[in-house]
């Protein structure tokens, strides 16, 4: 009975509010049943974005398409696009069944019809037997499944989530975003998730779109944006990253050598040239030995931290300070103990020098 | 076309083809007289007059009903928008050309009317057929507008802003349009810009005899000084008060809360009419100390004194309510901190608190200026020869020397002090507000005050709270005396001859004031859901949709605070005589008035209601495609409970105190009781209006207690109920309060 998933377009896509430009010229697909996250920091114009696709927000400029269909007009009413809110929003004066089948009930379907749409989503949610409870009464987390349940109900062509679980502590969040992404697949839906944890977006994501400062910063699969950071905000935001000044001493068969401080390294070019230019280093890509070692970087320890699984480690070298993870159980190193750096076969990205 | 554009024209229809299109005198559903003269005579329906040539410039407006059914079945939307926005558009211009070119006989629009067909015509003020017509024609304008797009597309809402801004325009802006054009013509009817210089410099209005020589100032001087320092003595007042309570362990917290409803629930002059029984010549304490003491009787309570005292009873309740608030919302970390960095209590007081306070202060100072201006009661019951607008503007209209020009003048005047004062507060306090509270818990303690403060704070108040608790024991009191003052023989008299009924035959309520009491009681309850409903449709309106023009709705909405009751009354007495719209002499009037003089009081209670509640609800509606009167009614409209109550009560409470908007308005069918009151004081029959009014203060009381029980016992655990004493505050803003 319904269309099934559908596709999200934008085509240059520009959102002004007087003077501020919250979304500039934004171009990018989800295809129809992936999970596609919007991550930056707060203020990039995500949440905007989101709120473009439901119709909350009128674009000021540019194309919305959903299944092909120009929408970018179209009131949030008449697009078949749902959305679970941060707070959630739930109705405080309607129990969870009435909360639950308020889309088809103001759609005009039957009561009856109404209700047996909500008990099916309801179940969906684990949420059977607490259909006459008000939100009041709920927890946290459930009051997140009654959300989710009440925007799946009309079995919409696109679900939106609003940073669902920034209202949930950690454990859980763990939890409801593997249901969400389990949800998803199951059930085929095509989902644009905001959020600004690169771990959850990490997690659940088919695509992540990086948003900074009102435009795509890179969009791409997770694993690419962690290993193939396009610049040094998308390096600095998803993961940990050490920004380097380095020089490319020589390219060569889309190899370059690099001089990191007294060290050279060879790395994927990524179609720079000789020059000034950035590297960005995991923390876990840099390996500590002893001092003295050929190749490696001299440096001396400034701070280290014992985090149970891992420890964290401060080295002051001649390229500045640099932040060391090293994993697996270790002895405490000694502050002022000098120590070797050297770098890992990957982990290590060559990224313009702006 | 969608189902309801249809339904709206055939709306339109109706008022125009069936019902009567002027207004019928004694139309009722149980008169049935007015059907002799249906269709073709005075009760005729527009379109039957129209046809049979008796008023041809009726004819267009069916036009532009006509041409809109053409596109019944269209399926093209966009030419049934552009045919909808025209029609609607052209129509309702027609229909104000003819109602405004076609009065009363020689009266009106000349040239236009000749345009029109109906040179030398007259016509009577409008009734129920072109008020529906009108509004069909509006509603379609805006549906056809909403078809192109604007509010997303929203029929409800276009419908709504429409509707907002004819009632405004109608019944706030054509009214002060017609004073101010009354202001500058002479007594012929003339354009006459000399005659508006002359009346507006007059002497009595701007003289300054009183420092130059032995007589008295213009009315103008008085009116600020009294406001002045209304102004200024009711926010100390409150002030002292406000940090005594908060800041001490003074008992009587509660007291000092119930103190601050008395305001709401007594007339305004019934406080000035409790110091004529006190200080007056013949007063409970005038004989005593002439009696035991020798002090001669004396005179001087009729005068600024007497009135400043009676308003500062009246209005320091107010200031205290709003001080309370600003007292409150300075988080006592601030203070500790000051503390902790080594400031005694008194630097403290003076680098943090008093910072602090300050906007408050200015806030409060400015709300008792403008209540002072727009204060018609007590200058009327204690003024003696010390006059002030707006008791000079009620004796402009109904006085022995009937003259309009003045009045209006006057009333100009007094509208720019009032407006002055809220531009003042808008512009300049507007953005200087310290909010201190934050969502985050607050576990500071309050500082308490230093000594000397204390101190003076209840050098202040104990005085005041005594007068406050005399005042209201002689209003209760002095109905069951023979005379307060001088005979103090308990009697029921005053309550028989007011409040009698005869049961010998039936119920027969004999009593002279039960007529004006059940006016009052039905007028007011006809008006507080009106206001209620127009009041919360603004603010949801103004708070939760887009639209271009909404700052200027909003300005306009504010406004409507700072106008005095006076004005609107001189206002309506003068628009609402003649046609287009007659309807003065009428209960209609009294409703009208009273639902846009309370209007900002609903618009008020709807937006704080309105902003505690999460937007993100509307939205979750939205995207699971309600439309927004779904959204409002659903969603919207239960949340929004406790504000409407506060607004329905607020509203009614406000329209059985109101004096000064009415007084001009009321007639021998539809008296109201306070202007009943005021007519007993003005008889010296003291006896009777203190016992009338001790009956509206605790009818009303009692109301109240019983909505605030009805409201607190609504289940809901989340929600926050708003109590009615700061829901009742809420809407005490600038000339509101005053009436």
């Amino acid at each position: 009975m319904k269309a099934g998933p559908a596709s999200v377009e934008f085509r240059n896509v520009s959102m002004r509010y007087g003077a501020v430009t919250a979304v500039d010229d934004v171009s990018f697909t989800i295809e129809a049943g992936k999970l596609v996250t919007l991550l930056g920091p707060s203020g990039c114009g995500k949440t905007t974005t989101l709120r473009m696709i439901a119709g909350l927000e009128i674009a000021s400029e540019g194309q919305i398409l959903i299944g092909g269909k120009d929408v970018t007009k179209l009131s949030a009413a008449d697009r078949d696009v749902s959305m679970v809110f941060q707070s959630y929003a739930l109705f405080p004066h309607m129990s969870v069944l009435e909360n639950a089948a308020y889309g088809p009930t103001v759609k005009g379907l039957g009561k009856e019809q109404a209700k047996q749409m909500a008990l099916e989503k309801l179940a969906l949610v684990g949420l059977k037997g607490f259909e006459s409870r008000y939100p009041s009464e709920l927890s946290g987390g459930q009051q997140q499944r009654v959300a989710v349940a009440r925007a799946l109900v009309l079995e919409p062509q696109v679900l939106l989530f609003d940073e669902p679980l920034s209202n949930l502590d950690a454990k859980l969040r763990r939890r409801v975003r593997e249901e969400i992404r389990e949800l998803q697949q199951d059930l085929n839906l095509t989902v644009a998730y905001v959020t600004h944890d690169q771990e959850e977006a990490l997690a659940v994501s088919d695509r992540i779109i990086v948003m900074s400062n009102a435009r795509i910063a890179q969009e791409g699969a997770p694993r690419d944006l962690y290993e193939q950071p396009a610049n040094a905000f998308v390096a600095d935001f998803i993961g940990d990253a050490n920004l380097i000044d380095v020089t490319v001493k020589a390219v060569a068969d889309g190899r370059a050598d690099v001089g990191i401080g007294s060290a050279t390294v060879s790395l994927p070019a990524r179609g720079l040239g000789t020059g000034p230019a950035k590297v960005a280093i995991r923390p876990e890509a840099l390996l500590l030995g002893a001092a003295g070692q050929a190749g490696a970087l001299p440096g001396t320890i400034r701070k280290c931290a014992y985090l149970g699984n891992h420890l964290d480690i401060m080295v002051e070298t001649e390229v500045g300070e640099l932040f060391v993870v090293q994993y697996g159980v270790r002895d405490l190193l000694e502050q002022g103990a000098p120590v070797a750096v050297s770098f890992a076969k990957s982990g290590v990205t060559l990224i313009p020098p702006l | 076309m969608a189902p309801a554009t249809r339904f709206v024209l055939l709306i339109g229809w109706l008022g125009y083809a069936l019902m009567p299109w002027y207004l019928v005198e004694g139309m009722g559903l149980t008169r049935w007289g007015w059907l002799a003269e249906y269709p073709f005579g005075k009760a005729g329906s527009a379109l039957a007059l129209a046809l049979s040539g008796q008023t041809p410039w009726l004819l267009p407006v069916g036009i532009a009903l006509a041409a809109v059914t053409l596109f019944w079945g269209s399926q093209d939307r966009q030419r049934t928008a552009a045919v909808l926005i025209w029609a609607g558009a052209l129509g309702m211009l027609l229909f104000f050309a003819q109602a405004f070119a076609i009065v009363l006989k020689d009266q009106g629009i000349a040239w236009l009317a000749a345009l029109l067909g109906g040179a030398g015509a007259a016509q009577r003020g409008i009734g129920g057929g072109a008020f529906v017509t009108l509004l069909s024609l509006l509603f379609l304008l805006c549906h056809g507008l909403a078809y192109r797009g604007i509010c997303r597309g929203d029929l409800f809402t276009t419908s709504t802003i429409g509707l907002i801004i004819l009632l405004i325009g109608i019944f706030i802006f054509f009214p002060v349009a017609i004073i101010l054009k009354s202001a500058l013509v002479d007594q012929n009817g003339a354009f006459a810009l000399s005659a508006f210089v002359e009346r507006f410099l007059d002497s009595s209005i701007w003289g300054l005899g009183c420092v130059t020589s032995n007589t008295n100032c213009g009315v103008a001087w008085n009116t600020l000084i009294l406001a002045v320092l209304c102004g200024v003595i009711t926010t100390l007042l409150g002030l002292a008060c406000a940090l005594l309570i908060l800041r001490t362990g003074m008992p009587g917290k509660r007291i000092m809360r119930a103190l601050t409803v008395l305001p709401i629930i007594t007339p305004p002059f019934v406080i000035g009419l409790a110091l004529i029984l006190l200080f007056g010549r013949a007063g409970a304490v005038s004989t005593l100390l002439y009696e035991w003491f020798d002090v001669p009787r004396s005179r001087w309570l009729y005068g600024l004194p007497g009135v400043l005292l009676a308003q500062v009873l009246a209005f320091a309740p107010i200031a205290f309510l709003v001080l309370i608030g600003v007292v409150q919302g300075i988080s006592p970390s601030l203070e500790e901190a000051s503390q902790t960095l080594g400031a005694k209590r008194w630097q403290t007081f003076r680098t943090v608190t008093w910072p602090l306070l300050k906007p408050g202060i200015a806030n409060s100072f400015l709300l008792g200026f403008v209540e002072s201006m727009a204060d018609f009661g007590n200058p009327l019951v204690l003024g003696g020869n010390f006059e002030v607008l707006s008791t000079k503007i009620f004796f402009a209209v109904v006085g022995a020397s009937y003259n309009q020009g003045q009045a209006a003048v006057l009333a100009i005047v007094l509208l720019a002090f009032t407006l002055g004062a809220f531009w003042v507060q808008q512009r300049w306090l507007g953005d200087k507000s310290y909010t201190t509270v934050t969502g985050k818990g607050d576990s500071g303690l309050p500082t308490p005050l230093p000594r000397r403060i204390s101190w003076l704070s209840v050098a202040v108040i104990v005085p005041w709270v005594a007068l406050t608790v005399v005042i209201y024991i002689v209003i209760l009191v002095g109905g069951f005396v023979r005379n307060m003052g001088r005979d103090y023989t308990p009697t029921l008299q005053h309550y028989l001859t007011g409040f009698a009924i005869d049961f010998s035959d039936g119920i027969y309520f004999q009593g002279s004031a039960w007529s004006s009491f059940f006016t009052t009681v039905k007028v007011a309850a006809i008006s507080a859901p009106l206001t209620a409903l127009i009041g919360l449709l603004t603010a949801y309106l103004l708070t939760r949709q887009r639209f271009r023009g909404r700052s200027t709705l909003e300005f306009a909405t504010m406004l409507s605070f700072a106008i005095p009751g006076t004005v609107l009354g001189v206002a309506y007495i003068l628009a609402f005589n003649v046609p287009p719209v007659e309807i003065t002499g009428t209960g209609l009037i009294l409703v009208i008035a009273f639902v846009f003089r309370n209007m900002p009081v609903g618009v008020r209670s709807g937006i704080a209601g309105l902003s505690q509640i999460d937007k993100s609800l509307d939205e979750a509606s939205t995207t699971l495609r309600a439309r927004s009167f779904t959204t409002l009614w659903r969603v919207v409209l239960p949340l929004l409970k406790p504000a409407l109550v506060s607004a329905l009560v607020y509203s009614f409470v406000r329209s059985m105190t109101a004096v000064s908007a009415v007084i001009f308005l009321v007639s021998a069918e539809y008296n109201l009781s306070t202007a009943y009151i005021v007519g007993r004081v003005e008889a010296g029959e003291f006896g009777l209006a203190i016992a009338y009014s001790s009956v509206l203060i605790v009818f009303m009381a009692l109301g109240i207690a019983l909505i605030q029980l009805g409201v607190g016992e609504r289940k809901l655990g989340r929600r926050k109920l708003i109590p009615l004493s700061s829901s009742a505050a809420e809407p005490l803003k600038p000339g509101v309060a005053a009436s």
